[in-house]
């Protein structure tokens, strides 16, 4: 009796990946830096993450349906939550929520869809949104809280969302009240001022390292990070040329003119450099995709990232250095093709 | 430069390098390697594909109704040389009709179809008396008329090979044992059950060739292998034979990467391991050739390995060429309930079967049935994210995105730019991109439509050529007509001037005569 099969191309093993586990593995691995953020500065950044999801499902669900492309594949590949995560862990936690709708409507509907969508955007759709937010509505996206530790006020959860849904501190206090400087901007506005970095860091907002409570969201960030490195979802180029390149000029800087340069762990451990390095540099569609080429795109960022800090209008640059690197991803591609097996040179 | 390469290759196996990528795939192997190789049951009917080796079919030179013996010729095949095509058993030949003949194609194609006598009766054979003298023409004449093909799977005929690599000269004989593809068994279980013929087919090789040695490469995880070569070594005395193992990561058995694994070297883009001094067989082709020189038997049968999870009882079977698929598959304890796909070759770059009465051909290494939760599901493709991936496990460094790229939107020179010769299909990069894009079958499309492209221009090319020598015949008669025409003219010139110095000579004597009276 003969017996008869389907067939289909080799290889005949199913995959080792996909889509949907590599993005899920990279949002795993942002979640112990999650809760070390909502440890510290409270509960605000879990309603910043759910809103910015919500928003980026509701767009992404309205381009595919737009662009008739199947939504369940599409929705299910977990590519439009990471890109909301990515930006709410950008935004200040008491960002009133058209903050949220705005970003992400740049995220998903400019920088994503109208680019061809998944795999097809040129710039990263996290920056691209957290810049137009940044640059529009600058009042809140400088409204950081301190941490709870220094905080005269710490809201509850109920304070938290009546601020991001009404856009104005309960029991009619003033932003100015409850929000503080950031390390960075400390630095900035004192080397501005003429005073030493070191003085500048004698404020209670620093860490041993770091911000205080910053230097530990970093870490677990890093740690996540390094778990990606491990399961080979992010390759180590990027990582280590982005925050080595910033620790080496930063410390040639530092060594250069201490008093108005911070030391170069400072400059790790604050802003979103160590997210940067591993989260948002390492995003495949927007960077480079040869080893060499990820080598240069991660100097490029953390030498772009260091120059904003010290001279640009912004106190951190890492997203407007992804973008900028984002441009340069194609050319640096093009010119950094490994040679072809049996080729010549 | 070519020197030094040379110089650097013949130390093969000295010391083991690395390639590029690669991918660390489970083994899959033990499960057939426990019963001894077999031969095959007898089948009712033998289906014999005339076509069996580097696409070109062989002509028939047997008809219906005849008595063949085993091992008589019954095609021969005029490309790259010629080759021939035997009969796998004594018998009648009832038809030479059209019949599945496990091509990757899928089609129908011609076979002779031989009914056995039982008897399986062997045709007069002709061995090459004492072959350590004979002159090493006529091995390689032997190796010829035998039909032997590369058994690894390529099969690309070996006395191409082999006459090439004696016209150029090489040092050294690489013979491939390294199996890397999961799954497949033939060749480890043929190294541990006869080891002394494929050193004694090694021996033949390097003397048809010229080699001064050999290097015999399994892998690592072959255990028993290496005890069973290195005491048929010992016992055969021959000094100029090493055993090599190498690690196991796919495609280590690849011929480009396993020179690179021995050598360092790159075998140059479109290039031969010749270029390098080097000959690479399969060790199942040097037992096949041993047995053609030294016993006179072409190559009628082969050892098939047939595993997966869709069978019950793997193992290997010595085959005759022509058995039907099913007849395996029942001695090797039926299909499991959940067989879902017939693969031949391994399940990185065999083939699916659409059924078990395609036969076993000179190519096939192995019958992988597998079972429905180790194929890949019909899955949609989801875009390109520029991972990487495909890049980081490509043993050619090529560039799988982009390639894949210019092949489905039709850039045809950037194509080629981009490397696709230089693809050896392995199926690592479509094995990790998350993407689940079918890239290799993408890489097998952009080939044949460059093939397509490449016989249209010579078909264009030779029409033009064709103009080209009209325009320029009539041209040349046009030419030659303007030429006489103007000699014509020229000689009728000629002529007049003639006539007017005749008229002047006249006219001056006249003239002279009129002043002296
Ligand atoms: S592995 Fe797939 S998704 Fe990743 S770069 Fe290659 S083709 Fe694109
Ligand atoms: S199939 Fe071709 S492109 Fe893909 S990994 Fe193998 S050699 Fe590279």
């Amino acid at each position: 009796m003969i017996r008869h099969f389907d067939t289909g191309g080799a290889p005949h093993f199913p995959p080792q990946t996909t889509v949907r586990s590599v993005m899920l593995q990279v949002i795993y691995a942002l979640l112990p830096g999650v809760i070390a953020h909502a440890w510290f500065f409270g509960p605000g950044i879990v309603v910043q993450i759910l809103l910015a999801c919500g928003f980026a499902l509701l767009f992404e669900a309205s381009c595919l349906a737009i662009r008739r492309k199947p939504l369940k594949l599409f929705l299910g590949d977990f590519s439009a939550p990471l890109t909301a995560l990515l930006f709410a862990l950008c935004l200040p936690p008491l960002a009133p929520w058209w903050i949220a709708l705005v970003g992400m409507f740049f995220a998903i509907v400019i920088a994503k869809h109208l680019f061809g969508g998944l795999g097809h955007n040129l710039f990263n759709p996290a920056m691209v949104g957290y810049v137009v937010v940044l640059i529009s509505f600058p009042q809140f996206m400088t409204a950081w809280l301190p941490p709870l530790e220094l905080a005269s006020w710490a809201p509850t959860l109920g304070q938290v969302l009546s601020t991001i849904a009404t856009g104005h501190p309960p029991g009619g206090l003033a932003w100015d009240a409850i929000t503080g400087a950031t390390p960075l901007d400390t630095i900035r506005s004192s080397v501005a001022t003429g005073k030493m970095v070191s003085e500048a860091r004698q404020a209670p907002i620093f860490g041993d390292f770091g911000g205080l409570g910053w230097e530990w969201i970093a870490n677990w960030y890093a740690l996540g990070g390094l778990w990606l490195l491990w399961r080979r979802i992010i390759s180590w180029q990027i990582p280590v040329t982005m925050i080595g390149s910033v620790v080496l000029l930063g410390l040639a800087a530092y060594l250069a003119d201490p008093g108005s340069n911070p030391a170069p762990l400072q400059h790790v451990f604050s802003g979103a450099l160590v997210l940067g390095a591993f989260y948002i540099a390492t995003d495949p569609v927007s960077g480079c995709a040869s080893p060499r080429g990820r080598l240069i795109f991660g100097a490029g960022v953390g030498i772009i990232t260091l120059a904003i800090r010290r001279w640009g209008a912004y106190p951190d640059g890492v997203a407007f250095a992804v973008l900028l690197m984002n441009m340069m991803a194609p050319l640096i591609d093009r010119y950094t093709r490994p040679r072809i097996f049996g080729q010549p040179a | 430069m070519l020197r030094d390469a040379m110089d650097q290759a013949k130390l093969a196996g000295a010391t083991l390098h690395n390639f590029h990528g690669g991918l660390q795939l489970r083994h899959n192997k033990r499960i057939s390697c426990e019963l001894p190789i077999e031969r095959a049951a007898p089948a009712e009917r033998f289906y014999v594909p005339l076509l069996q080796q580097s696409g070109q079919e062989a002509q028939p030179i047997v008809a219906a109704g005849q008595h063949v013996l085993k091992g008589e010729a019954i095609g021969c095949v005029e490309h790259l040389g010629s080759g021939y095509l035997h009969a796998p058993t004594s018998g009648t030949v009832s038809a030479i009709g059209t019949h599945p003949i496990s091509h990757p194609s899928g089609f129908d194609g011609r076979c002779v179809v031989i009914e056995p006598d039982g008897l399986n009766q062997w045709t007069e054979l002709h061995p090459v008396d004492n072959w350590q003298q004979a002159d090493p023409d006529v091995l390689r004449q032997a190796i010829r008329s035998a039909g032997i093909v590369g058994l690894g799977g390529a099969v690309f005929p070996t006395a191409h090979k082999v006459d090439e690599a004696s016209r150029r000269g090489i040092h050294t004989l690489i013979l491939n044992g390294a199996e890397c593809e999961p799954y497949i068994s033939c060749d480890e279980m043929l190294m541990r059950e006869q080891p002394a013929s494929i050193i004694l087919g090694a021996r033949i090789l390097q003397r048809a060739v010229g080699a001064r040695r050999t290097v015999i490469a399994i892998e690592d995880q072959m255990g028993a292998v290496h005890q069973a070569l290195q005491h048929a070594l010992r016992e055969s005395a021959a000094a100029e034979i090493d055993i090599v193992k190498v690690t196991t990561i796919y495609p280590e058995g690849g011929e480009k990467q396993l020179i690179q694994v021995l050598t360092g070297l790159e075998v140059p883009s479109g290039g031969r391991p010749t270029d390098l001094g080097l000959l690479c067989q399969n060790v199942a082709t040097a037992t096949a050739v041993a047995r053609a020189v030294t016993e006179g038997k072409p190559l009628v049968e082969r050892i098939v390995t047939v595993t997966g999870s869709g069978v019950r009882r793997p193992r290997n079977l010595l085959t005759p060429i022509g058995t039907p698929i099913s007849v395996l598959v029942e001695q090797s304890g039926g299909y499991a309930d959940d067989a879902a796909r017939l693969v031949l070759g391994g399940p990185m770059m065999g083939y699916a079967l659409a059924s078990d009465d395609n036969p076993v051909i000179k190519a096939a290494n192995c019958i992988l049935v597998l079972s429905s939760d180790e194929i890949r599901p019909p899955q949609p493709e989801m875009p390109c994210i520029r991972c990487g991936e495909c890049a980081r496990v490509c043993p050619a460094v090529l560039q799988p995105q982009q390639l894949q790229w210019t092949v489905r939107h039709g850039l045809w020179d950037e194509t080629v730019s981009a490397g696709l010769a230089d693809c050896i299909e392995c199926g690592c990069c479509d094995f990790v991109c998350p993407s689940h894009i079918p890239l290799v079958e993408w890489f097998r499309h952009g080939k044949s439509e460059l093939r397509r492209l490449e016989a249209e221009r010579l078909a264009a090319d030779s029409a033009r050529q064709r103009f080209e020598a009209r325009e320029a015949r009539l041209d040349r008669l046009k030419q030659d007509r303007r030429r006489r025409m103007e000699e014509k003219k020229r000689a009728l010139g000629d002529g007049q001037e003639k006539q007017k110095r005749i008229a002047d000579a006249i006219e001056r004597a006249r003239s002279r005569r009129q002043e002296n009276p």
